[in-house]
């Protein structure tokens, strides 16, 4: 029982990854998340509007499923597999971020100052949220993948294109976190 | 009832993601500061044992369960493409703290306002397929 509340380590989370892969290659299928989205836009009659929504995505149902699994996993997860919420960050990591206005309070994997619902009470909030959205939906769709697609399921597979996409997820990771987050946060967002 | 393993697979994921902390913007911001391996060993060793499953599936010819080949296409090559798209993907990544997948287990954890991030990957989404054809690939 032990093992099922506390934190699993990243030895037993990589290879489970590792399998949720296999068994989708088994079923005939791939492992990428950010399909979903094309999926959805073409679900919700994008296709009059751009071609690249003209696709069959009725045979991508098994996909939005996978997402709806992934919906249910963490409800489960959240209610009845966790009782400490609090994460092992390194304390320079909690430092860091007490400098840039959000504080780690050990309750919560995401920082209330940046998702608690108030957020929603100001204009700023909304175009954090929307705009950090876009960006994640029109990168993974330029790039053709996302971690799951190219870091692991193109990686694993030796694909040179998604080894550049990888270091573009880096590149652009290591400028958000270093350069743009602190401005965003101190500057802009939490004042 | 062929959705069902998908389902299950799913179900999987949204744990795993949610178990060991991957959903977290706490655990992204850190690896981005190079701050813990947490991260670094789950994507690691993924990719190490999913090198390994794949040449195990072309070596001995595996099939899928419905007894077909398993065909695993390669990525047209480009790479403007995937270094600017991945570039833009990873300031997404960094300032969100989530991925195309972890944004959904974050909605069944309870974090309502992702909904709002998952409507704006939706729409960014929309705003690639109507620029497809003046971008770069």
């Amino acid at each position: 029982m032990e093992f099922i509340y506390s934190p699993w380590p990243w030895y037993v989370a990589g290879p489970i990854i590792s399998l949720i892969m296999l068994f989708l290659i088994l079923f005939g299928k791939t492992f990428g998340m950010s399909s979903n989205l094309r999926t959805m836009c073409s679900a919700l009659g994008a296709e009059k509007f751009s071609d690249f929504f003209k696709f069959d995505w009725k045979a991508q149902i098994w996909n939005l499923v996978v997402i709806l699994g992934a919906i249910i996993g963490g409800y489960i997860a959240y209610n009845f597999m966790i009782i400490d919420y609090s994460i092992d960050l390194n304390p320079k990591t909690i430092k860091h971020l007490k400098l840039l206005g959000i504080e780690y309070n050990g309750g919560s994997y995401m920082p209330d100052e940046l998702f608690s619902l108030s957020v929603l009470e100001s204009w700023k909030g909304w175009v954090f949220l929307l705009f950090g959205g876009i960006l994640i939906g029109f990168g993974t769709r330029y790039a053709g993948g996302c971690t799951s697609g190219h870091a692991i399921s193109g990686l694993s597979n030796l694909q040179f294109p998604s080894l550049i996409a990888v270091v573009g997820f880096f590149f652009g990771g290591l400028i958000m976190t270093h350069f743009l987050l602190p401005v965003i946060l101190s500057n802009w967002f939490l004042i | 009832m062929k959705f069902l393993k998908f389902l299950l697979l799913g179900i999987l994921f949204g744990i795993i993601m949610t178990k060991a902390e991957i959903i977290s913007w706490f655990r992204i911001y850190e690896m981005f500061k190079f701050e813990s391996f947490h991260m670094y060993g789950i994507i690691g060793s993924a990719i190490f044992l999913g090198l390994l499953y794949i040449q195990i599936i072309k070596r001995f010819n595996i099939k899928s369960i419905d007894g077909l080949e398993i065909n695993f296409v390669p990525k047209k090559s480009g790479f403007i493409r995937y270094f600017v798209g991945g570039t833009i993907f990873g300031l997404g990544w960094a300032v969100t703290g989530a991925c195309p997948g972890p944004m959904f287990v974050l909605l069944g954890n309870g974090f309502l306002t992702v909904f709002v991030m998952i409507l704006g990957s939706v729409l960014g989404t929309f705003i690639y397929g109507l620029l497809k054809e003046k971008l770069p690939h």
